[in-house]
Order: C-alpha cells, then structure tokens, then sequence
C-alpha cells in the first residue's frame, strides 16, 4: 500500500535568537533581520512521514510551504532527507495572512496537488504559537484531523492509527484517510539530512506557485483575508518594584528565610 | 441573539473545566458591559450536573447537547454542534479554554464561520477600534490582547468585520468569581439528532488513558521555579530538595523545559500555568515577558540570579545575585536552622 503524504512546513524567524530590529514600527515581525530556521514541529512532522515511506513502499511525499522566495529552502530540506518533491506559495497576495488566510491559501494549494492520503504539519510554529492551522486546513478540506500526534502507530484498511497527547494524559484514535496529523513537540526528532541526497538536490529548483497557479481568490489570501487585525501593539514597560538586594552569604539569606517565615 | 458563548468543557468525572468556569466569570463582566446575555454551551452525555455548576456565574442560558457518543470529545461532532449553533445563534463572542480542546476546536469552528479567532490571550475587554486603511469605525468590540513575538511586545488583536470574535485563554489567566449562587438561567436541551450526523462520528477512541497530575503546582502556596540558567536536569534537583523543604511545587520557564530539564507539564508563562503563589522564588530565570505574566501576581517575589541586570529582579522583593548552586543550600540551611 502506497500513500500520498503532503508535509506542511513552516519557515520561521528562530524565536531564541531575537535581536534588535527585530519588530517593525507598526508592530510587525520583521523577519529580515532574523536568522530562519525550519518550525522545529514540522521538521518532526517530516520524520513521521519518513517513516511512513519506509514502511510503505511506493508512498511519496510532498512538502508545502508558504513565505518568500528564501522560504524554497524548506522544501529543499525535505528533499535533503527523503522527500519526493514539493512547492513553494510565494505572492505578495499572501502576505500579512492570520491563520485563516493561511489555511486557505495552503487547502487550495493542496486541492491543486492531487490526491492526498495524509497531510503532516507541526502541531504549531515557534512564531506564532497558535496552533491553528493545522485544524483549519482539515476543515476547509472537510476532512477529520488527529491533533498533537506523538507517533502514528499504523495504516491499514485506509485507516489510520496514531497516539495523541491530551491534558493529563494520552489517546490512540483510528482516523479514516484522507486526514491531517498535527505533530507534537514530544515525537520523535527528524533524521539528519542525507549526504547522498543533499549533493544531488543542492541545486534543484523548486517550483513556486502564486495564487493564479493554485486559482485562489485573491480576496481570500493575505491580509485581505484574514478577519483579524492587530489594533496595537506596545512595547513593554515593565512595572518594577523596589527590590532588596541580598548578599549571598549565610547569615543574610538565613535572616530572609527567617523573614518570609514570619 | 448576539449574545457572548463559552464553550464548556467537561471532565470524566462531569465536573466543569477551571477554566470554562474562569471564562464564565470573565464572560459575565463583559457580558454586563455589552448589554447582552452569557450563553453557555455543554456538549457531552450526563449533562445533569452541568446546570448547578455554571448558574451560580451567572449563566442567563445554558445549551446542552447530550448524547452518548458525544464523550469522550472528538473534534467533528463538537465542531458541527457549535458551528451550526452560532449560525443559529450569532454571537459577537465566543471564548474557549486554550486546552487541548479548545484549540483544536475553535480553529475548525472559526474556519467555517470565517470568523477570527486568537489563541491564548491574557487579557479581553472591550473597546473601540478605528481601521485606518478604510476609516471605519467599530464600537464595543473585543480587544484581545497577548505578548507576541519573543515577548517584545503586548499586541492587542481585534475582530472587526467577522462575528463571533473568538479567543482562547490558558487556565488561570481570568479569576474565578461566582455571581449569585442562586441565578437561574434558561437551560435548552437540544436535540442533538438536529446538529450532527452518523457520519461526524469517523474518529474512534481506541485506548484512552488519564493521568492525574503529579504535582500541585497550580493550587501551591509557594512555587520554587527554575529558567535555562539551571543548566541540567540534574541541577533542578536542588529546586525540588528547596521545594521540599518549604512544602511547595516546583514550575520552570519555557526556556527550561525546552533544554529538557524538566517536564512541560510544570511550565509557567503564556502558553503554560498562571500561578499565583504566597512566594515565587525564581532562580535563574531571565524573566522574559511570557514567563511573568504567569507568575507577576504572586505575592512575593525572589529572584536568584548571577545577573544584576536580569529583566526579572525588576518585579523582584528580593534579589538574590548568586548562583543558584551556592544559594539555594543557604536557603535550606537557613530555612532548617527557624526549626519548622
């Protein structure tokens, strides 16, 4: 049994390396001036689906991602590890989506795709840390999802097993395919990229789709689509208080103790 | 009609969430300042104790779903309920815990009814708001408002075209507060038969297993809390020995349990606990936005720190410039030597 396995991938500003500059003046991320990494739940996401071709010989997969032109690199880090090819949706119509103009860019781009068993995404982006497109892509799709997968336990009878992360605790479900795992931080890390693979795709174009290649309704996508708008945003102003300072010495972390204790 | 939602969310032993009840009582003052009515909706089976655990926040009408195969949750018939519901209903708001549930839940809602949702916010009011590309003006929306982007900022994100305005808000972030214990709402039993099909039901639950928390750290008086400054799992032993003395719990930063020291379980910040004890003592913890607004309103802070300049020692009682190694066994010895 061979399946089509689309693989939603995220480039992101690397959140534990914020620098100066890195907000714009109207409260926007600016990413140029951020070193970008892949969403470490994706990359996750991808093992998973490496996993899948493994075990089920003939599966391909694709990987998807959305941002600019320098975005094709995740796509191609797919490729370093085992994918079978992907796209890139790059327009200026889809910038300044939310999560919905997102969701709709990325289901319409995947209905462009062809038939797909399963579609693998993080759980959420370091960035934005929602969580939601995931579920909003399965239901523009219409089709039932799996959230906070840890690991997919198996396919047969075009069913799908996988263990899922609750509060306080854990489910195995059965989905029917087509579905959309969302992969936990909890699951296995990806492999590294494969020597072999990243000599021969070094150089490999990745194709880039813009919203007339997939016949999205531009009204749909960006920031025209998105119903959320940032009102403000404001710098921190921490309140303080008046501090003591303690030394580090016996006697006068004792007399603190001794204090709180009162 | 355009009332607020909450979406309550169940336990398996029928108690209500913390947090749906948190979100009543926030949705409640809101509620009042709109001139409109709290909606609360339970979906589930058993639903007969629902009524009594949510009327005393002031529920002016209780929707409730009962059906067997609606518990334990699955995303589709949930979605299908509540998405069907609101193109009943309209409601200009809809809140949801911002727990597995509910985050799965409000997306797929939100991307039917085209509506804007955000995730984990840590405040809501409400106010006005002026688009400056089309000049329009909107009164009394919903101001949801959250740290963004490395905790540089606080944004605040609105909804202006699209209702329901939907948001999902962490456990313990909004205060529990019960408004008259004997406040009677309307309570609709619907017929779910209405709302979901056969076909909703394509996820089955093969195994389920709870586990209950293995710590208290939500209800403890005094949370001993360690950052990436700790350095290795090992070393947060200390913060447990310290802990254990004081009869506390031990939480940690993001930052800790992203560098695996401890389990995320007891993460405190935005997208973890809200905590709110006697004695917060922070020990090498940097004090990023995200983290302090899970833990700024504990009584009394200290901040152990090798850094004077640590944004943290600014909401700090007391300081502590040390490394947590040579201070943190001071503080045991010390502690011992009151003989408690």
């Amino acid at each position: 049994m061979s399946l089509n396995i689309i693989v939603l991938a995220k480039q992101v500003p690397d959140t534990r390396c914020v620098s100066q500059g890195a907000m714009n003046a109207d409260g926007t991320i600016n990413r140029a001036a951020l070193p970008v990494i892949v969403n470490p739940d994706d990359m996750k996401a991808l093992e998973q689906a490496l996993r899948l071709k493994e075990q089920y010989p003939g599966t391909t997969i694709q990987v998807l991602t959305m941002g600019p032109a320098r975005a094709a690199e995740v796509v191609r880090e797919g490729l370093f590890r085992g994918a079978d090819g992907g796209y890139l949706l790059s327009d200026c119509a889809f910038a300044g989506a939310d999560t919905l103009a997102t969701s709709y860019a990325l289901a319409t781009a995947i209905g462009k795709m062809g038939r797909h068993d399963i579609v693998l995404c993080g759980r959420q982006a370091i960035d934005g840390e929602t969580a939601q497109v995931g579920p909003q892509v399965a239901e523009r799709l219409g089709i039932p999802q799996i959230s906070y997968a840890e690991e997919i336990l198996g396919v047969s009878d075009g069913h799908i097993t996988a263990k899922r992360r609750i509060d306080n605790g854990i489910e195995i479900v059965e989905a029917p395919l087509p579905v959309v795992i969302t992969v936990d931080g909890a699951a296995a890390p990806c492999r590294p990229r494969h020597a072999k693979l990243l000599m021969s795709h070094k150089q490999t174009q990745i194709t880039t789709w813009n919203t007339a290649d997939i016949g999205a309704d531009p009204a749909q996508c960006g920031l025209a689509g998105s119903p959320t708008r940032i009102k403000s945003v404001e710098c921190i102003v921490p309140c303080t208080k008046e501090s003591r300072v303690i030394d580090c010495n016996d006697e006068d972390i004792a007399n603190l103790m001794k204090e709180l204790g009162a | 009609m355009n009332n607020l939602f909450i979406y309550i969310e169940l336990q398996d032993n029928g108690r209500v969430a913390e947090v749906s009840l948190e979100l009543l009582s926030k949705g409640r003052s809101l509620a009042d300042e709109l001139d409109c009515q709290l909606e609360a909706v339970a979906i589930g089976t058993r639903l007969d104790g629902v009524a009594a655990q949510v009327m005393p926040y002031g529920v002016d009408v209780l929707h409730l779903f009962d059906d067997e195969r609606l518990y334990p949750y699955t995303t589709i018939p949930h979605a299908a309920i509540l998405t069907k519901l609101f193109e009943e209903e309209k409601p200009q708001i809809a809140l949801l815990g911002a727990t597995a549930i509910g985050r799965e839940l409000g997306p797929r809602v939100s991307a039917t009814l085209h509506g804007g949702l955000t995730a984990d916010c840590t405040a809501l009011s409400i106010g006005d708001y002026t688009d400056e590309q089309t000049g329009r003006h909107y009164e009394n929306i919903l101001l949801q408002t959250l740290p963004s982007f490395g905790g540089n900022v606080v944004a605040t994100i609105v909804n202006p075209e699209h209702r329901p305005q939907m948001a999902t808000v962490r456990e313990g972030v909004m205060r529990k507060e019960l408004r008259d214990t004997n406040y009677q709402g309307k309570i609709i039993r619907h017929d779910t038969k209405n709302y979901v099909t056969d076909t909703d039901f394509v996820i089955k639950i093969i195994e389920r297993h709870i586990e209950h928390a293995k710590h208290n750290l939500k209800g403890a008086s005094i949370v001993v809390a360690g950052g990436y400054g700790i350095g290795s799992r090992e070393n947060f032993n200390l913060l447990f020995d310290l802990a254990k003395e004081l009869h506390g719990e031990v939480g940690a930063s993001r930052a800790a349990v992203d560098a695996g020291f401890v389990d995320h379980d007891r993460m405190i910040g935005q997208t973890g606990l809200t905590v709110r004890p006697k004695l917060y003592i922070a020990c090498g913890i940097s004090g990023q936005i995200q983290h302090t607004i899970g833990m700024q309103d504990s009584a009394t802070i200290i901040s152990i720190n090798t850094d004077p300049n640590a944004p943290i020692n600014a909401i700090a009682d007391y300081v502590i410039i040390g490394r947590v190694e040579e201070v943190i066994p001071k503080m045991i010895k010390g502690y011992k030597s009151l003989g408690k």
